[in-house]
């Protein structure tokens, strides 16, 4: 009996330590990509906001500009744009975003009628089979996000918006706090809140503008939207592959400790058959002997 | 005596991915939306659109050329920010399917199917002369 479970135990150990050695592997996967992520993260800074900047600038001088973007409407519209990652194996990321998108919905999107964007499967693959319809789906982009994806949702929920087909548009995502934690944000999209005006320091000048500034301010508006849809999608890229470096180090070590269990189990067994044996080999010797010296 | 004019653009190109270029040069040429624009050092402060066209940097005696999908141009007095919302070396482009880009916005334009985007192909267009000049400029 004993050595057969002495087999199981071994096979244990061997697929454990093959699942260690995935498990570690995938860890530093996701340090380098994380790195990346973050590198893009950060690069894409500069161009929002200097993009903002403009943008409040050109808000002091264009008077209540009637962009559609900027309307406000109590509709009851609205739609969310869910980002989840397209792979798993990365802890509670892609259920935490599920969870804020489902709470927010039960309570603030009661009574009115949603519709829902997702980007990555994860997300689109839980949210199939739920009763809310899902208008747009952006599959396996999330491994190289590029602007023109969020361009396109960009262009496309913008004209919903002027349409009047949307009255809102959020965005659910998990936002890159620190290598080990994610934020669930549900952050409106439109309609563009109120831009803040700049304030008028002391080296305010005036351009000199090629066309009126309400053109520009109506032509920066789309473009506003998008770069905030591309951070977003920026920020759950590298949020996930945080994610996934955490979860992988948890597995790891659970891994170290499951082996080190096992082997430990493994060598008990063993020295105790062994111990058997001896006392067999013992006792049987001494009970040669007893019978020889009668 | 008005102050002395700086000597040097302090110039950034930046896209939505990433800080393009960042240097002191003499002079830039951008593609204004009403046509190109040349700055050179101590320009008046100004806005402007960009629509699909050609860069052109000048410094240190070289002129460096990239192309530019739609943006914008901030110029303040001590440097100058072009936001682009596509920015290419002529490395970075793929002269053959620019050249097909070009060849299918202009057949849509001789052939004018009834469904034609002609903002978009104008724009495919644009993007596609632009690109080839690039890349030509480049080869002299």
């Amino acid at each position: 009996m004993p050595s057969g479970n002495l087999i199981d135990l071994r096979r244990r150990v061997r697929s454990v330590k093959n699942i260690h050695q995935i498990t570690r592997a995938m860890k530093f996967v996701s340090a380098s990509k994380l790195r990346r992520a973050q590198d893009r993260v950060f690069s894409a800074r500069p161009y929002a906001n200097r993009m903002l900047a403009v943008l409040n600038s050109l808000a002091t001088r264009v008077e209540s500009s009637s962009h559609p973007l900027l309307a406000e409407r109590d509709g009851e519209q609205i739609m969310l744009i869910v980002i989840t990652s397209d792979k798993g194996l990365c802890g509670a990321f892609n259920s935490n975003v599920i969870r804020g998108a489902a709470r927010y919905i039960e309570k603030d999107a009661v009574n009115r009628e949603l519709s829902l964007t997702m980007v990555g499967r994860k997300g689109y693959d839980w949210f199939k089979s739920r009763p809310w319809p899902i208008k747009h789906q952006y599959l396996n982009i999330m491994s190289r996000v590029d602007y023109q994806y969020a361009q396109e949702i960009g262009r496309t929920v913008s004209q919903y918006y002027a349409e009047s087909q949307l009255d809102a548009v959020y965005l659910v995502y998990n936002e890159f706090a620190s290598v080990t934690s994610q934020n669930v944000v549900v952050e409106p999209l439109l309609p563009i809140r109120r831009l803040e005006p700049a304030v008028e320091n002391e080296t305010f000048l005036d351009y000199i503008y090629e066309q009126p500034p309400a053109v520009i301010f109506d032509n920066l508006l789309p473009k506003h939207v998008e770069t905030q849809i591309f951070r977003a999608m920026l920020e759950s890229e590298a949020a996930e592959q945080g994610a996934r470096m955490t979860a992988m180090e948890a597995a790891t070590s659970n891994a170290e400790e499951m082996i080190d269990a096992v082997t430990l189990q493994i060598n008990r067994m063993r020295q105790a058959s062994i111990t058997t044996e001896i006392i067999e080999i013992v006792s049987g010797a001494n009970a040669l002997q007893e019978a020889r010296s009668k | 005596m008005a102050e002395k004019l700086p000597g040097k653009i302090n110039l950034e190109i930046v896209t939505p991915e990433r800080q393009f270029f960042c240097g002191e040069v003499d002079a830039v040429t951008v593609p204004g939306i009403q046509g190109y624009l040349g700055i050179l050092p101590g320009h008046a402060p100004l806005l402007s659109e960009l629509k699909n066209g050609v860069i052109t940097v000048e410094g240190d005696g070289a002129k460096q050329r990239f192309f530019c999908g739609w943006g914008f141009v901030e110029v303040l007095s001590d440097r100058v920010s072009i936001l682009a919302e596509v920015a290419e070396a002529s490395g970075q482009i793929d002269a053959e399917s620019a050249r097909k880009d070009r060849e299918k916005a202009e057949g849509l334009f001789r052939s004018r199917p009834e469904d034609t985007d002609y903002k978009q192909a104008l724009n495919l267009w644009e993007q596609a002369v632009a690109r080839l000049e690039v890349v030509e400029s480049s080869k002299d």
